[in-house]
């Protein structure tokens, strides 16, 4: 075995003096070798590399035996010298490109930078080199591009840009901190194999950080588990997927969504709940002096498809492909147009009060739960807030006890309703969302991607709620998603939406295992199955 | 009691305020930053200071025509109180602590010859026989008496607030928690700022019956009791402006940002015009027109003070008038983006009618925006007070303002030797309130502001 | 680009006829021309016909807004109201109520505003800059807290004070520079002095105060820590990365008062003696002039609007992801 790239020998992290987010951690990453480091929202793995470079906030301490870069003490290091490593032997890719990116700066600009930094190279010398590595990362058309800004690219290409920037040191060790997370599912998965290429092409060191146990299995070599600040599991990524020791590891293995239960959904027909025809959300693009209407976004394009009562469909796609747009147009929220029948009753047709009187039926449970609901109302008035509107007549007694009944069935304390929503985690945040949903008795609810901003224990437990609220109410759900994992989970029917249209749609199990359209296939293709196979 | 037009609006924002403190009470979201502006060290000394200047201001508000009156004019209580102070008026110009008058003059001696020399001040000074060699031990003596009368008096309210809990031990000690926690972590720093600020105050009240201690200007007023009684002033309009701003800007700055379209396009057009037009001018008409207001209608205005006061109140409210844009487009792009927040689009999906979203949503998450303006305007309006008075359009001449002290005084820098004491009191008064207001927006600022404070 | 620009000017028209209507209003709701008339002659002895004449010299003898006298379209375009604006829009300024011809007044009257304005902007702009970067530099340090401490207690500090105190010591005491007034051509330079360096001096506290609070914005942006994870020092991320993408708000907060810079301060112009057009315009006010302050009014509205076009022209200039988008 060579010797470790990196040694961490009991880090420990505190913020403000009181509060320890990384606890007495101790790991080891080797030369060639992909390394991931796993955990829920909170645990304490970003916090943990980039105390490894010290870039650490104020506010932070930083504690511990040894940090050793190649047998190099990194620890007592002086802030000059440390400028000397970060970019050069170690590199960095962030999360989210957009932000990560400076943006009044061009990309080859940004390149040049860090090769500026380490190497002494001619101007002429500097932009080859940067052209070789745009080359390296695979970006289209990079000879054209590298005077482009970062907005003018897509997310997939900066990141291909970050991972350039980090290579550009040529560095032994690259720490990667979710570097696909705010990616699309197909372009993640052409990164993640740029990724792993790369490594395999310069023999460096790959630690990878994520909170997404799938994509972990597909291309770490080792794996170690954080939660809240101790590292409670390590090991090689065979064993650690098919024989995990810790109740944690365990916890999180299980709580993970699998394909397989696309199977187990019934096929029973019901009768139709909400009959979607010919929708279209179009945005007019404005020109010219007098903003005359040149052409239009179309967001959704003539989209067709039915609900039963009781049922989950479920709408998949890609950002940008409309799901989004039509679930909060079916509401009302973005004007549409085209015909939307519910129980019979024709709600395009409706104006003003008619319309609000029918909103009791269509209700919505958003993605972010932070943004979602009022941080100065009290939890009670935010779910009673429907009943409040729609049934003016019902009175303060009766509200009360209907939000008692409420916060029940979501399973959260009575007392929740004096509280305000700060006081709450993400997961909890959702169930109030629910509850405010559930109090005027839709008979259908339209969940924005509700899980996408949660961890993944929390999802399964969100997912389950749902599932049986269906159960017990007979209520019907437009589930959104990007992830077909949870598709499998609680759809009965899918929508696969490219561009504004339906391109497939059917029966859960039938898309899943035998997608016709090529873009599904492709859809299928990319996700990150959980190898649990020896 | 005699109410002034001003006078009346203070009482109706004291009512305000005292509302808004009922109502916010018990809600979580304002404790949390009370608490903080409560534990910070420069906030509480500067509350204490601002205090301190609106309780003379409001002595100073409450009006009301002397039994023994034969002049027909109207004092308010802060006035009657230092009425020696008020009627010790000189001829001329004194230095502060003066016992003569500052220029030469042709004097009548006792004797019945004329000597070219500094006359003797009629009230500063008068107790001294032999001024020379006197009147500094007297000033230290009586400067000292003062600051015990001071020390004495704060520490008798400290005896007070440590005895109290002690008194109530018997009962249940019902201070709220909050209150506590509130206060103690700078309760330190308050006491010693009273303990400053109470002896000096006393000390200067206390030397201000023998001496003209800062001094008597052009027409042998006092200048301490011009300075004090420019504090009334600076805080009318300060607040008066502010609460005849607020209605407008939110209002226009919420509808504008809410329903776009063309109430928006009508707003910003008028916000737009109104800025084009240098405020200068806007308050110039405006002060012209309610000084040929008053001249045709002289009846209704049956004494300077009234006048004064009119003049005062138009003041404010042009004032208000002018600066409502600013406030109107920060709540205006605020508003932009909170319309786009999901529990507006979840409350519009859950049937709410506009106007309730309006009321429930929008507006109590814009309020800290709307309290961080006033506070920071407080003291940039105290400043434009000052030189407004100096271009003619602000304050009535005869109404005391630091703006009119200035004027005043500057005209005479050329004198030789210089006058300086009038300048030096205004400005020394008037940083005293603008730094204690810059210092509490400050910390206001910080406890409010939401990316500081309190991320959900 | 040229589409937005038109429709900006185009847009910018009903604002000026609002502005015109304003001051017209505000105006003539205090003063008839009759007092306009009687003011300018010298309040006592004026006969009636004096005044009628002066009227119809000035153009005040027809009625303000609606002329019922006359035919057609001379109703409306034979009143006070339009005669004195449409001149307005011409740019063509007209007399003033004491005689003298106001256009050649502003253009003469212009160059002093600017003389004192520009460099003050300039200077103040670069100190600002250097002040508020040093106390990022040393940010959650003590040398920060003395900086912001210093700032309030500048900003604290009455302009007047500044000036008045300004005078007094540089001037009176240390005489180094004159006190007030001004001079033609290069001589000017000396006026100049003392108003640019108490106008810097009283900005400061206010300006390095605004300039930290976006530098500090900026500087919890992710692309600060992608900078740092490159290896550079913090120094360099400030100037190379922090500053360029701080300068966007700073220059067009300046961009957009560039135009209004003609007008000059009235209050430096006021105790400088400067004769620029700030101080015209307080003349005015206070010898109400209509004339005059008509035309300053409609001049500051017209550079006001060309200030927002400018703002909006430099933030396409300088953002690139206003400028390719």
């Amino acid at each position: 075995m060579n010797n470790p790239i990196l040694a961490v020998e009991r880090l420990s992290i505190t913020f403000n003096h009181r509060q320890t987010v990384v606890d007495d951690i101790s790991f080891e990453i080797h030369a060639g070798e992909t390394f991931a480091l796993v955990g829920e929202s909170g645990s304490g793995k970003s916090i943990t590399a980039l105390s490894v470079l010290r870039l650490l906030p104020n506010n932070a301490r930083l504690n511990a035996e040894a940090i050793n870069l190649h047998g190099d003490d990194l620890l007592g290091r002086s802030e000059f010298e440390l400028c000397k490593i970060r970019g050069r032997r170690i590199g960095f890719i962030f999360q989210d490109p957009m932000s990560s990116l400076n943006p009044v700066m061009t990309i080859g600009s940004q390149i040049e930078e860090v090769i500026k930094l380490h190497f002494d190279l001619t101007r002429d010398a500097l932009k080859q080199r940067a052209l070789e590595l745009l080359q390296q990362v695979e970006l289209p058309q990079a000879r054209q591009r590298i005077n482009d800004y970062p907005h003018q690219l897509s997310g997939g290409q900066r990141q291909r840009v970050m991972i350039a920037i980090a290579l550009a040191g040529k560095p032994d060790l690259l720490i990667a901190d979710e570097p696909t997370t705010s990616l699309d599912v197909t372009i993640q998965a052409q990164i993640l194999a740029l990724l792993k290429n790369i490594q395999q092409q310069t023999g460096m060191a790959l630690w990878l950080i994520s909170h997404d146990l799938a994509l972990v299995s597909s291309i770490a070599d080792r794996v170690a588990v954080m939660q809240q600040g101790k590292i409670v599991e390590t090991g090689a990524t065979a064993e650690f997927f098919n024989q995990p020791k810790h109740p944690y590891t365990r916890k999180l293995l299980s709580a993970l969504p699998s394909m397989q239960s696309c199977l187990t959904h019934s096929t029973e027909e019901k009768p139709p709940l909400l009959q979607v025809s010919d929708f279209y959300c179009h945005y007019p693009i404005r020109k010219g002096i007098f903003k005359r209407i040149v052409d239009y976004v179309r967001a959704v394009d003539g989209v067709s498809f039915d609900i039963q009562q009781g049922k989950t469909l479920a709408l998949v796609g890609e950002s940008g492909c409309g799901k989004t747009t039509l679930g909060k147009s079916l509401l009302n929220l973005i004007p549409g147009s085209g015909r939307v029948v519910i129980n019979g009753v024709e709600l395009n047709a409706l104006t003003g009060e008619a319309l609000r009187r029918q909103r009791a039926n269509i209700q919505i449970v958003f993605q972010d739960p932070f943004s979602s609901m009022n941080p100065r109302m009290l939890v009670g008035d935010i779910i009673a807030e429907g009943i409040r509107a729609l049934h003016p007549k019902v009175s303060l007694e009766q509200r009360k006890a209907r939000v008692r009944q409420l916060l029940q069935q979501v399973d959260l304390p009575e007392d929740s309703a004096l509280r305000y929503p700060h006081e709450f985690s993400g997961g909890q945040r959702q169930r109030i969302c629910i509850a405010r949903a559930l109090a005027v008795d839709p008979k259908l609810i339209v969940c924005d991607e509700p899980t996408s901003a949660l961890d993944v224990s929390v999802q399964a437990q969100i997912i389950q709620l749902l599932k049986t609220l269906q159960q017990e109410k007979g209520v019907s759900y437009l589930f959104i998603t990007h992830d077909l994992a949870v598709v499998a989970e609680i759809a009965d029917d899918v929508a696969v939406m490219y561009q504004g249209k339906i391109i497939e749609q059917g029966g859960v199990a039938e898309v899943l295992t035998q997608p016709k359209h090529a873009y599904t296939q492709k859809l299928l293709a990319a996700v990150p199955v959980l190898k649990m196979d020896h | 009691m005699v109410v002034l037009w001003t006078d009346a609006l203070i009482y109706l924002l004291i009512v305000v305020m005292l509302a808004l403190g009922l109502y916010l009470r018990g809600k979580e979201h304002i404790k949390r930053p009370l608490q903080q502006i409560g534990s910070s060290k420069i906030g509480m000394i500067s509350l204490v200071v601002l205090l301190f200047f609106v309780l003379i201001g409001l002595l100073d508000s409450v009006h009301f025509k002397p039994a023994d009156d034969k002049k027909n004019e109207i004092v308010s209580l802060l006035d009657d109180w230092a009425t020696p102070l008020r009627e010790h008026g000189e001829k001329t110009y004194s230095a502060p602590f003066a016992i003569t008058l500052y220029s030469k003059e042709m004097m009548m001696l006792a004797d019945g010859s004329i000597q070219w020399g500094y006359p003797r001040l009629e009230f500063g000074g008068r107790h001294l026989d032999d001024p020379e060699t006197q009147r500094i031990r007297d000033i230290l003596q009586k400067g000292f008496y003062g600051l015990a009368q001071g020390v004495g008096l704060t520490g008798l309210f400290m005896m007070l607030y440590l005895c109290i809990p002690m008194l109530r031990r018997g009962n249940t000690v019902r201070v709220a928690p909050a209150a506590r926690a509130v206060v103690n972590p700078s309760t330190k720093a308050v006491w010693l700022v009273l303990f400053i600020i109470v002896p000096l105050a006393t000390t200067l009240i206390h030397l201000s019956a023998y001496y003209h201690v800062f001094g008597t200007d052009k027409v042998g007023e006092d200048v301490f009791y011009q300075a004090v009684k420019s504090i009334r002033t600076g805080l009318v309009i300060g607040t008066l402006t502010t609460l005849i701003m607020l209605p407008m800007a939110i209002i226009f700055g919420i509808l504008a940002g809410f329903f776009r379209g063309w109430v928006d396009d009508v707003i910003q057009y008028v916000y737009t015009t109104l800025n084009s037009i240098p405020g200068v001018l806007l308050i110039a008409a405006s002060i012209l027109m309610v000084q040929v207001y008053m001249a045709n209608h002289e009846a209704a205005f049956t004494s300077v003070i009234v006048r004064a006061d009119m003049r005062l109140l138009f003041l404010c409210m042009i004032l208000g008038v002018t600066s409502w844009t600013g406030l109107c487009r920060l709540l205006r792009a605020e508003t932009l983006k909170l319309r786009e927040m999901e529990y507006v689009q979840a409350a519009s999906a859950l049937g709410v009618k506009q106007g309730a979203i309006l009321l429930r949503h929008i507006l109590p998450n814009v309020m800290h925006i709307v309290l961080i303006s006033v506070v920071l305007d407080f003291s940039s309006l105290v400043l434009a007070e000052a030189v407004l008075s100096y271009i003619n359009i602000g304050v009535d001449p005869t109404s005391y303002s630091w703006g009119n002290m200035i004027n005043g005084a500057r005209l005479e820098m050329a004198r030789e030797p210089i006058v300086w004491w009038s300048l030096t009191a205004a400005f020394v008064f008037m940083f005293a309130l603008v730094l204690a207001a810059n210092l509490f927006a400050d910390v206001v600022q910080d406890a409010f502001d939401p990316r500081r404070s309190g991320n959900e | 680009m040229t589409q937005y620009i038109i429709r900006r000017l185009l847009y910018s028209l009903p604002l000026l006829m609002g502005v015109n209507i304003l001051t017209f209003v505000l105006f003539f709701v205090v003063n008839s021309p009759g007092d306009m008339a009687r003011m300018q002659l010298g309040q006592k002895h004026v006969t009636e016909q004096s005044i009628a004449n002066w009227k119809q010299q000035h153009g005040y003898d027809v009625p303000l807004l609606w002329n019922s006298d006359a035919q057609g379209e001379k109703k409306i375009t034979d009143t006070i109201f339009y005669q004195k604006s449409v001149g307005l829009f011409l740019f063509r300024f007209g007399v003033s109520d004491s005689g003298r011809n106001i256009g050649a007044d502003i253009k003469e009257r212009a160059w002093p505003s600017l003389a004192v304005a520009l460099p003050t902007l300039i200077v103040g702009l670069l100190v600002n800059i250097c002040f508020a970067l040093l106390m990022v530099l040393f940010r959650n340090s003590y040398l920060e807290h003395a900086g912001i401490v210093l700032c309030v207690i500048l900003m604290s500090i009455s302009s007047l004070f500044y000036i008045i105190g300004g005078q007094f010591f540089i001037g009176k005491i240390l005489r180094l520079v004159p006190i007030s007034g001004y001079d033609d051509g290069i001589a000017a330079i000396k006026f100049l002095i003392l108003p640019v360096l108490i106008g810097v001096f009283s900005g400061i506290g206010s300006g390095a105060r605004w300039y930290r609070t976006l530098f500090l914005e900026e500087v919890e942006k992710d692309y600060v820590r992608t900078a740092r994870a490159k290896g550079l020092s913090e120094t360099q991320t400030l100037f190379q990365h922090v500053l360029p993408n701080a300068m966007i708000p700073i220059l067009t907060g300046v961009v957009v008062v560039l135009p209004l810079l003609f007008m000059g301060s009235l209050i430096m112009e006021s105790f400088f003696s400067i004769p620029g057009l700030g101080s015209y315009t307080i003349d005015a006010i206070n010898s109400q002039d209509f004339a005059i302050v008509r035309a300053m009014v409609f001049l500051g509205s017209v550079l006001y609007v060309i200030g927002l076009l400018l703002t909006d022209i430099s933030y396409t200039l300088v953002d690139p992801r206003v400028r390719l988008s």
